[in-house]
């Protein structure tokens, strides 16, 4: 599965996708800057990325805990999200992402 | 004032509360220094309530109560513990020993030095905006440490957290201050939260939903905050903007003392747990080695073989005789004293 994230100098990459791994994971794994401090357990917000809105119905809607954290993230938008509370799926193949700032 | 000790651990999470352990059963002192208020570090920090499932015979610990019981068990070697304040620089002495200061001007003298610093030392999450840092400390406040300064100002308080609620509730008393929190709900106390609501209602709290969007220097002293809830913009003229979006993690001044490092990680060799400088070590998730695991339990394993080095530098006359707790009457009467 294609996962394709624009960073936060706009830049387009497409990583390769694993229906066993969370979003977060997959960010970090191919080095890219992604802080992800907690190492997944939804207590940090530093793995904010906004999801294109065509893909926001085809993921698992956000949590309470989900909710909360992003209080402590930057320019929270709709499509806000949590990468490492993001389980991929073949569903997603073709996700299309972008790094909130940080 | 110097203090004197024989190591000084960096950092009080679970690997820096253990090291303390094992240097004491080798009857080395310690002195542990972290910069948040309290001890535990991201585990009492981060996610006090969440389980860990991989402590060695603990099925299910939470943060909170694996740091209760590191500190428990430390106790008996009576360490000293030196809070809200972070280690700025380190000095070598000619005795070969190191002189360690810290941000609030205290200094240990020490044989070794002990990096467990894990991701670094909490700070206060910035607003990432970059041309804004000529702002910070005197329009922006990330931590009040002088009330007084802001008396009878305008306050822009952000944030939805135990922090954001209780300075709002506290500073109304002697400023005009405006919450904003970017939803109706908050993560803080219930208490502080229908505290602020009641404020609110006596016109004592300017409540309102938004995000920062932009923040221009107006050049008088004050700031002007844009913001923003869903598509709706405003902008605000404030005399401090105090944005609380909880701590994050920095390698801080570690970066600057010559170590060499491997990403922001330290390196070290995987027999002394050493860095490339002599009687300084690194435990824990700071440090790296092929086939490092960032797990607690790695940087257990990481503070007993630390130990019977440090015991080297600490006392280079002594034998280190290697002994059982289960065995050695010694450690038993150290262990259960009280």
């Amino acid at each position: 599965m294609k996962i394709t994230i624009t960073d936060r100098d706009g830049n387009k990459q497409i990583l390769e996708g694993d229906s066993n791994s969370t979003l977060m994971e997959i960010i970090r794994d191919e080095g890219i800057d992604i802080e992800a401090a907690c190492g997944g357990c939804c207590a940090c917000a530093t793995c904010h990325v906004y999801v294109d809105n065509k893909w926001l119905n085809k993921i698992d809607p956000k949590d309470d805990d989900e909710e909360s954290m992003l209080d402590q993230a930057f320019d929270v938008r709709i499509n806000s999200r949590l990468s490492c509370q993001i389980n991929l799926s073949d569903e997603l193949d073709g996700l299309e992402l972008e790094l909130a700032p940080e | 004032m110097i203090e004197k000790t024989d190591v000084v651990i960096i950092g009080a999470g679970p690997v820096g509360l253990f090291a303390i352990f094992e240097l004491g059963l080798l009857n080395i002192s310690c002195h542990v220094i972290d910069n948040l208020n309290k001890l535990g570090g991201q585990c009492a920090e981060l996610y006090p309530e969440k389980p860990i499932y991989d402590i060695p015979s603990r099925v299910s610990i939470s943060g909170q109560e694996l740091i209760d019981d590191l500190l428990a068990q430390a106790k008996p070697f009576r360490p000293v513990y030196h809070l809200s304040q972070q280690v700025d620089k380190i000095e070598k002495l000619d005795s070969n020993e190191w002189l360690v200061k810290t941000s609030v001007n205290k200094t240990i003298q020490a044989k070794c030095i002990v990096i467990a610093a894990g991701a670094g030392s909490f700070v206060p999450r910035k607003i990432p905006f970059k041309d804004i840092k000529h702002l910070e400390e005197k329009n922006i406040i990330y931590a009040v440490r002088n009330k007084s300064i802001l008396e009878e100002k305008d306050l822009l308080i952000v944030g939805g957290g135990d922090s954001a609620l209780d300075w709002t509730n506290e500073l109304s008393k002697i400023a005009n201050v405006t919450l904003m929190h970017r939803r109706k709900e908050f993560k803080a106390a219930p208490d502080s939260v229908s505290k602020m609501h009641e404020l609110e209602k006596d016109k004592k709290v300017n409540f309102l939903l938004g995000q920062i969007q932009n923040i221009e220097d107006l050049n008088n002293g004050k700031i002007k905050v844009f913001t923003k809830n869903n598509e709706e913009t405003t902008n605000f003229e404030v005399d401090y903007l105090l944005p609380f979006f909880g701590l994050k993690m920095e390698l801080g001044p570690i970066a600057n003392w010559g170590l060499n490092l491997d990403r922001n990680l330290l390196k070290v060799d995987t027999e002394k747990f050493e860095t490339s400088v002599p009687s300084i070590f690194a435990i824990g998730d700071i440090n790296t080695y092929p086939g490092k695991l960032k797990l607690i339990l790695s940087g257990f394993h990481e503070a007993a073989l630390m130990a019977q080095e440090c015991f080297k530098y600490c006392f280079p006359d002594k034998k280190n005789i290697f002994r059982y707790t289960t065995s050695s009457k010694e450690l038993q009467k150290k262990l259960t004293s009280t």
